[in-house]
């Protein structure tokens, strides 16, 4: 293993972070902030408990991981479309480092990132409801599994796209409608039930339902099958990224 | 001097079809500068692409220091630093940061005293703490040159290192590559600037159409530049070669000129005996004319017969 390439990498990626920690922190913080303020205080008051939970506090979970998996999605994608714009992705193609150990830098600098910003907004989260997490263990393995398959996700995009705009298709069109439609901020239980079918096909909703049983108790679908969801997402996005590297897609010609 | 890059049989043919290099066979000398020359587009940063990992082979194997760079790429590259064509550079890293980045990448632990000396060597020390886009592009050529240095290789691949590079620098780089050499690097450079592949080279390698013309002792190709050939016009055509100046292995040119070819450098041109010849056979001479074929012209000719 040539560790002191991952740490190079890994290193270069979290500098970014820091170098923009205005951006990279202060916006997130803001941003769920006004969540709070708009669904938590404004609308939630006049909607009841969900399963014994208020609304404010319901959300919490859902906006944790909206934050997250947009976070790792673009963090992991820039940190490799990048220096494939800019031309500097030679160096890491003609260095001793294998494949592996480049995606262990960069999309283990960009998990970690994005989940640095989802415990950031979960320390927001106590300025304004009241919460307890029931399974803190459970919490933080959901965080780091959601973490890096999504930052495996946003890698394999980055290594796919040939613009920005493309960069970006996905996450837009894809990702946020459906993290939104995943029960981010209601209970599938509350939809009519052909939509609660509809629901089951999105693999965000075994995300979030895991994520927030891990802080109540309460889940739309089974646990087990969160973990199953969450494990099969993460080595479909394995195999591809194997695959571009065996065969050099759109990285080597 | 014992090989330390073997290329054999090496073809490359893009996904469109284009072959960038057609069965190229090369040996490269440890410790030695070998200049590939030609052409834009004649294949000399697939061959260096090729042999630095960042290109797959169609067909042909390439060893470094031994090592099969597929097969035990890992020992391969670790051998060889890469200054590309293109100056591409992290915009908003800090010239040392980079060079530091480089090091690690290539599996080597931080050693900032090293980044420094190298900084130094290339008179970048100080501008260590400056973002690479605050530099002109001679320096981030020369940030280029540090990256590639910084992980201590035993080969070092410039790809066009004096493109677009002012007259001062050039004789800098040239300098750089001097001093490498010293220290036992050895160094291939390409470029399409004869008179560079003229002062450093130890060999020079013709490449065009992807395919290697001839790789030759700088000092062999020199020798052929020292062929020189006398033109000489006569007052009178002439039909034949008089009987006496058959010796001379004269040629006829059109009408009324004669060929004389000879080593310029070698002891004795045998100008004056044939001028005498000359007169002996009662040839009035009405102009005499001397040329000498340059580098270039050897390249030249060499890219056009390949052509035709």
């Amino acid at each position: 293993m040539n560790w002191y390439g991952v740490a190079a990498i890994w290193r270069f990626e979290m500098a970014r972070f820091f170098r923009s920690i205005i951006q990279s922190v202060v916006s997130p913080v803001l941003s769920t902030s006004l969540y709070f303020v708009v669904f938590g205080a404004a609308i939630g008051s006049r909607i009841p408990e969900i399963e014994g939970v208020s609304y404010g506090a319901f959300i919490v979970p859902g906006l944790i991981m909206l934050t997250v998996l947009q976070q790792s999605i673009q963090n992991a994608g820039f940190g490799i479309y990048f220096p494939k714009f800019i031309g500097t992705i030679f160096e890491v193609l003609s260095a001793p480092i294998s494949s592996f150990e480049i995606v262990v830098g960069y999309v283990g600098a960009a998990a970690v990132k994005s989940m640095l910003i989802g415990l950031i907004i979960l320390g927001t989260s106590f300025f304004f409801v009241d919460i307890s997490i029931q399974h803190p263990f459970f919490m933080l393995a959901f965080l780091v599994l959601t973490a890096v398959s999504f930052a495996l996700l946003g890698f394999i995009l980055g290594i796919w796209a040939r613009s920005f705009e493309q960069l970006n298709l996905v996450p837009l069109l894809v990702v946020t409608p459906l993290v939104f439609l995943g029960g981010s901020f209601y209970s599938i239980s509350m939809l009519p039930e052909v939509w609660q079918t509809v629901s089951k096909f999105n693999p965000v909703l075994y995300l979030v339902s895991g994520f927030r049983w891990s802080f109540f108790g309460t889940s739309d679908v089974p646990i087990a099958m969160s973990l199953a969801a969450v494990l099969l997402f993460a080595s479909a996005c394995l195999s591809v990224v194997w695959w571009m590297f065996h065969t050099g897609y759109r990285l080597k010609s | 001097m014992s090989t330390v890059v073997q290329v054999e049989g090496l073809t490359k043919t893009y996904d469109g079809g284009f072959e960038a290099l057609k069965n190229v066979s090369l040996d490269i000398k440890e410790g030695e500068i070998l200049a590939l020359l030609g052409p834009n587009g004649a294949g000399k940063t697939t061959l260096i692409s090729t042999i630095c990992g960042i290109t797959s082979p169609t067909s042909g194997r390439i060893t470094v220091g031994g090592h099969d760079v597929e097969k035990n790429w890992r020992a391969a590259r670790d051998l060889i630093g890469l200054v590309p064509q293109e100056i591409n550079l992290e915009p908003f890293e800090f010239v040392g940061n980079t060079v530091r980045f480089s090091r690690g990448l290539f599996g080597k632990p931080r050693n900032d005293a090293f980044v420094d000396q190298v900084l130094s060597d290339l008179s970048l020390l100080d501008k260590r703490d400056a973002r690479t886009s605050q530099l002109s592009g001679g320096m981030r050529r020369r940030v280029l040159i540090a990256k590639a240095l910084a992980h201590e290789p035993r080969i070092l691949f410039l790809d066009e290192p004096t493109a677009g590079v002012d007259v001062e620098l050039r004789r800098d780089m040239w300098a750089l590559v001097e001093r490498l050499r010293a220290d036992g690097v050895t160094i291939i450079l390409t470029t399409h600037y004869i008179e560079e592949a003229e002062a450093i080279a130890d060999r020079i390698g013709v490449i065009n159409s992807g395919e290697l013309l001839l790789v030759e002792e700088k000092d062999a190709l020199m020798q052929r530049l020292g062929r020189k050939e006398l033109t000489i016009e006569l007052s009178q055509p002439i039909k034949e070669i008089p009987e006496t100046l058959k010796e001379f292995n004269l040629t006829i040119g059109d009408a009324n000129t004669l060929t004389y070819v000879y080593d310029a450098t070698g002891e004795r041109t045998g100008i004056t005996r044939l001028l005498g010849a000359l007169q002996e056979a009662g040839l009035t001479l009405a102009d005499l004319q001397t040329h000498q074929s340059s580098l270039e012209e050897i390249f030249v000719g060499l890219v056009q017969e390949d052509a035709a």
